[in-house]
């Protein structure tokens, strides 16, 4: 049980740098989710909080103790790796003992914790095969046992379920799940899957090209993205995009985008003269009869327990996410209308969002 | 899961084809194995079979090269022949056959431990060192490594008799000369780039998440290295073993100039049993057969690690 702190993590290889500058808070018992897409630098976090990279800069602390400059084995963390990386020249059961061996735990405990672990897991019957036969959902357990086996500190997972076949994924996600609520450990687990972060974080930190770009809840990335990277990332289909420009004052309630008036949540900050982009998700678009802008459909795609619409407009194409059953018939002139409340407004040369009352509470990368 | 690469033709090739193929193959080993057919056969034919023409293919055995082998003998005079006493033992009644007497061991016995002493110090000296190389060349930054790689490569660039003089001198002056520490060190020094290359290259191929799980676990690095790297890299090891056991045993031209006495090896010692008592083929070929064993076992115990696969479905790739 551990609480990690990240401050101003930095690490270079060579004339690259694969992190700048991470700062965030891993909290004691926390499913927490390093999400990014590859090569954005979360596995290069993971591995320096796991001890298998040495950061060129900033500090790692875990529980309070700064460990960043600390080998690996004596940092108390286990790792599940994508790989799974169990060793090959031993069976199941020595695998998942390896780690008590290593601490030199008496025989009998290893051989009472290992039996528990089995017991957990659901492996009893595989204990005595080696492990190149096994199956992937079976290698994947087997690399968790010898995870937990330990009772470490903290839980890395680097895309455990990456290498698993897509219908196995979803059962393996709960059992993770499952198993982390049982344990209450601090578990920190890399993935470049959206749907996955969502569905198993306690907290979602988004990384891209090295730089933390928003730290939070599942919900508050989701619903207040703090720059346009995570409000593209996030989301399927993505957050559609309105480019315009304007310029607006702190406590304006609306913009105004090719000559429509558009309500927007409450402005925080000005934006004059500059570059500006609307951000709408497309569950928050409404099409009808009357609203802001029009457009013509383009295409639908049926989603069985919803659809998704396609309407040209003169900002450019936007889907609406749409009850399954209403019609939409190709060409067919349209009326689109926002759901003002939960609009985004973002600065189109930085990227980030401007503050307003949805999102002032949320924190920012 | 399946084992079987998608590579393999789909269509089963005909009985002609496969009996072709089969009497092809058989051909080639047969002529291969020629040579040494000739030698085993050799070393147990008398004196007068081994060098009759044409050759003789069905021969009565005889151990007498064996024996010549492993013994020095001289001629008595007839008289004192006759008084001696029956021969005790059934090497002692082979050389009276031909009218002569055991004089005492040969040379051989010592210069055949020499040739396992120096052929396999050599060879676990290289492993060692070239492990210990491969791994830190494959794992660590190392500043100007491939610069040093191929240093070490370029030693192969010329053949090493190339700087036997050099080498000669050298050891005169450090005392190595005919010595057993010498020609393991000039065996080793010879064999160590072909160690780091084959290992490297093993050893690459060794996922790190492996090590990484064990340093995890809480292994150190030299544990990690031992206990999960070394038993991976066991093909590796073992088939680079052979390369270098094979050098080191057949190594003639520096053993020539090297060793003369105390250090010797069987390549130099085997061709001057031809000058001793007139030109005693089975006496060679027996030598060059016993020659052969050690690397001929060596190679066969090691054979389960030659075939078998490397980490084998561990790690999915």
């Amino acid at each position: 049980m551990a609480e990690i702190v990240i401050q101003n993590l930095r690490k270079e290889f060579g004339a690259f740098i694969a992190v700048q500058g991470s700062s965030f808070t891993i909290g004691d018992g926390e499913f927490f989710m390093l999400l990014g897409p590859s090569g954005c630098g979360k596995t290069t976090t993971l591995r320096m909080i796991a001890g298998l990279e040495i950061p060129t800069s900033g500090q790692i602390l875990i529980d309070g103790q700064d460990v960043s400059r600390l080998p690996a084995s004596q940092r108390d963390i286990a790792m599940v790796f994508q790989m799974f990386a169990l060793y090959p020249h031993l069976n199941v059961r020595k695998n998942i003992a390896y780690p008590l061996v290593s601490q030199g735990v008496p025989r009998a405990e290893v051989a009472r914790r290992v039996a528990e672990v089995a017991r957990i897991l659901q492996i009893e019957h595989l204990m005595d095969k080696g492990v190149g036969g096994l199956s992937g959902g079976d290698r994947q357990r087997v690399a968790l046992g010898r995870a937990i086996v330990r009772r470490p500190k903290a839980f890395m997972m680097d895309e455990p379920l990456g290498a698993l076949d897509a219908e196995f994924r979803e059962t393996m996600a709960e059992e993770l799940r499952a198993l982390h609520d049982r344990m209450g450990a601090t578990t920190v687990y890399v993935t470049h899957d959206q749907l996955e972060a969502m569905q198993m974080g306690d907290k979602i930190v988004v990384m891209n090209h090295g730089v933390v770009e928003q730290f939070g809840t599942p919900q508050d990335i989701y619903d207040h993205p703090a720059t346009l990277f995570v409000a593209d990332f996030i989301g399927s289909p993505a957050m559609n995009f309105l480019p315009f420009e304007g310029g607006f004052a702190p406590g304006d309630v609306s913009v105004t985008l090719g000559g429509a008036q558009i309500a927007v949540p409450r402005l925080h900050e000005a934006t004059e003269g500059r570059k500006l982009v609307l951000g709408v998700r497309p569950e928050h678009v409404t099409l009808g009869e009357t609203g802001a802008l029009r457009g013509r459909v383009l295409a639908s795609e049926y989603l069985g327990t919803s659809q998704i619409i396609t309407v040209e407009t003169a900002h450019g194409p936007i889907k609406a996410r749409a009850p399954s059953g209403q019609p939409a018939r190709l060409g067919e002139p349209l009326a689109l209308s926002f759901a003002g409340p939960r609009l985004t407004l973002f600065d189109q040369s930085t990227g980030r969002a401007f503050l307003t009352d949805a999102n002032a509470g949320v924190h920012h990368g | 899961m399946s084992g079987v690469s998608s590579s393999w033709s789909v269509t089963e090739p005909s009985k002609l084809s496969k009996w072709l193929a089969a009497t092809l193959v058989l051909a080639y080993t047969l002529i291969t194995l020629l040579p040494l057919l000739w030698i085993i056969s050799t070393g147990f034919k008398s004196g007068p079979d081994s060098i009759s023409y044409p050759p003789k293919v069905v021969f009565e055995p005889s151990l007498e090269g064996y024996v010549n082998l492993f013994t020095t003998r001289t001629r008595l005079g007839a008289e004192a022949f006759a008084a001696l006493p029956p021969p005790e033992t059934w090497y002692d009644r082979i050389v009276r056959q031909s009218g002569m007497v055991i004089a005492g061991p040969s040379r051989f016995g010592e210069r055949f431990l020499n040739s396992v002493i120096i052929g396999f110090g050599s060879t676990a000296l290289s492993i060692f060192l070239g492990t210990l190389a491969a791994y830190g060349f494959s794992r660590f930054k190392v500043p100007l490594k491939d610069d040093l790689l191929f240093f070490i490569l370029s030693t192969r660039m010329m053949p090493p008799i190339a700087v036997a003089i050099p080498i000669y001198l050298m050891y005169r002056q450090l005392g190595l000369s005919d010595t057993h520490l010498g020609m393991i060190l000039l065996y080793t020094a010879v064999n160590i780039s072909l160690a780091v290359w084959l290992l490297k290259g093993f050893i690459d191929e060794i996922p790190r998440e492996y090590e990484e799980a064990a340093l995890i676990d809480g292994y150190t690095r030299f544990q990690a290295f031992r206990k999960v790297v070394l038993p991976q890299a066991a093909t590796g090891i073992a088939s680079t073993a052979i390369f270098c056991l094979i050098f080191a045993w057949n190594e003639y031209a520096f053993a020539v100039l090297l060793t003369s006495g105390k250090a010797q090896t069987a390549p130099p010692f085997i061709p001057t049993i031809i000058g001793v008592g007139g030109q005693d083929w089975p006496a060679v070929a027996a030598g060059a057969t016993i020659f052969l064993l050690p690397v001929m076992i060596f190679t066969i115990l090691l054979r389960k690690h030659l075939l078998r696969g490397i980490t084998f479905g561990a790690v999915r790739k």
